[in-house]
């Protein structure tokens, strides 16, 4: 059996553009914008970044920081469309929030799991279905009617991983979310993890930790400066980006 | 795990294959209406739990203004009979009008920076601010009918027309907002200029002053040009003249919020992306 591709990256460029110097006035804008002056300064996050990922795939994405990782994990989110070329994902996309990003402070646990929910996309009768599930998960047990700002980071931790992960999605999306919680925590999202990796979800990984990506991942991907510095087998690419740190 | 099989849903994303703007963004609210139902509950949860008076505040605040300005004007303006419900009925519309206006513009709301991590549509956290604003309107009546019995001020069936009106003026603050914040990507200082710009307008528009007092061809600029001059009317005619607004005041009103509504709705998913593309 051929696999499918859950991810496909035709030549994907993000082109990031902001006024090369700030107006101070309106009035000087405006001026300058019908004179056609306004200078805009262009900055390619992403330059003709070609990719396919197959379902059910755990894919590791490595580079050092601005390389282009985060932008990458963007458009497969759908949170940015590429300004050039093509990005096509089959399935839906459950994208890791920095944990804890989708929560409001003065809301006890409960009313966020609802809020943390809605804004992943989920219906709010499914939210109740799945409701025994999340504290089962989360451990939060007597402070779940309590502020979340009352709460231990992870408390947060563990709360905003059950309820993005309470979901079995086809394309997951981690961002460095594992650096957080203790050993015992770790352990159980790994666990989960592989949970749905065995039931077939495509998993993007963006992390420093090499050690993550060899354990995690089959394939991997090296970005530097919005390009593809190396693509295949996690262990070639880990090799191929170590040897460049070396050098340099 | 409750349900460990992979729902395979095959929604297919394809950043080539999109349709016009508008229309996605309008499919996305649909999609996403319990978040926003969600974001407003939690609105009025998080005052509510903020204060000691919680949603009381809401209902007194217009209060408050609306006393302070009947002791100072009503001797100025003591021609105008009822000069509290005159006040409080353009003074509810007013604010509404202010208060959402200017948090569409103000994409520094909470929420915001999760546009750069998750797909949400993004007209969400405008849209429930909206609503947001509509509860507090809605529970602004409420002191404002208690007034009019204690002072004994005729309560008409008219009344009934009040939340019509507010849908038309909603419709135009909405527009307005986005339309602002889109200029807000390119040049944010309109954010503060729009705090200034809303003073004046307020005074420019008959709120705490007659009609009458403004003569002459001072009128055609305050008045006739001025679109929140028919949001006020048509609010202020149901409640304080007991009349439902003439339908040349309906039309205009509700052409105004429609126009401001397509061109504000249509520029904003057009350039909204660009938002995120700044860094």
């Amino acid at each position: 059996m051929t696999p499918n591709p859950a991810i496909i990256l035709e030549n994907a460029s993000v082109k990031y553009r902001s006024p090369e110097e700030s107006y101070w006035s309106f009035k000087e804008f405006a001026i300058n914008l019908v004179r056609n002056k306004v200078k805009m300064k262009d900055f390619w996050a992403l330059k003709k970044v070609s990719l396919v990922v197959e379902e059910g795939e755990t894919f590791g994405i490595i580079g050092r920081n601005g390389a282009g990782k985060s932008t990458l994990l963007k458009l497969v989110a759908r949170v940015l469309a590429p300004t050039e070329g093509r990005v096509v994902t089959f399935g839906n996309v459950s994208p890791m929030l920095e944990l804890g990003a989708g929560f409001h402070a003065e809301l006890t646990g409960r009313e966020n799991i609802f809020l943390n929910g809605t804004l992943l996309g989920h219906p709010v009768r499914e939210i109740k279905q799945h409701l025994p599930e999340i504290l089962d998960f989360a451990q939060i047990n007597g402070y779940i009617d309590a502020p979340v700002r009352t709460y231990s980071s992870g408390m947060v931790a563990r709360l905003g991983f059950a309820v993005a992960t309470s979901w079995v999605p086809e394309i997951l999306i981690l961002d460095e979310i594992l650096a957080v919680g203790d050993e015992e925590f770790r352990a159980k999202c790994y666990h989960r993890i592989a949970e749905f990796q065995r039931n077939g979800t495509t998993t993007l990984i963006v992390s420093h930790d090499m050690n993550t990506i060899m354990k995690q991942c089959r394939r991997a991907v090296w970005l530097e400066h919005g390009t593809v510095q190396s693509e295949g087998p996690a262990v070639d690419v880990i090799n191929a980006y170590h040897n460049s740190s070396n050098n340099n | 795990m409750e349900n460990t099989g992979i729902r395979r849903t095959r929604i297919v994303y394809d950043s080539s294959h999109r349709g016009p703007l508008a229309l996605e963004e309008f499919r996305g609210v649909i999609r996403y209406r319990e978040l926003i139902g969600q974001l407003i509950k939690r609105d009025i949860i998080s005052r509510y739990k903020r204060s000691v008076l919680g949603v009381a505040w809401t209902m007194l605040n217009p209060l408050g203004t609306m006393l302070i300005l009947t002791l100072v004007f009503s001797n100025l303006f003591h021609s105008v009979a009822g000069y509290p419900i005159y006040i409080l009925s353009g003074l509810i519309g007013w604010n509404f009008f202010a208060q959402t206006s200017s948090a569409a513009l103000n994409q520094n709301v909470w929420g915001g920076s999760l546009l750069h991590r998750i797909y949400v549509p993004r007209t969400a956290f405008t849209l429930s601010s909206l609503g947001t604003g509509i509860v507090n309107f809605l529970l602004s009546l409420v002191p404002l009918v208690l007034i009019m019995l204690i002072i004994q001020y005729p309560l008409k069936v008219s009344f009934l027309f009040v939340p019509i009106a507010l849908l038309i003026l909603a419709i135009f603050s909405l527009g307005l907002g986005l339309l602002f914040s889109t200029i807000a990507i390119y040049f944010p200082d309109i954010v503060e200029m729009y705090g200034v710009a809303l003073t004046a307008w307020m005074y420019i528009t008959p709120i705490i002053y007659p009609e009458a007092i403004i003569t002459g061809p001072l009128k055609l600029f305050l008045f006739t040009l001025n679109p929140m001059y028919y949001f006020i009317r048509l609010i202020r005619l149901p409640i304080y003249d007991g009349i439902v607004p003439p339908f040349s005041t309906i039309g205009i009103a509700l052409a105004i919020s429609l126009v401001t509504f397509i061109v504000g709705w249509c520029v904003f998913t057009r350039k909204a992306n660009d938002l995120t593309y700044r860094t």
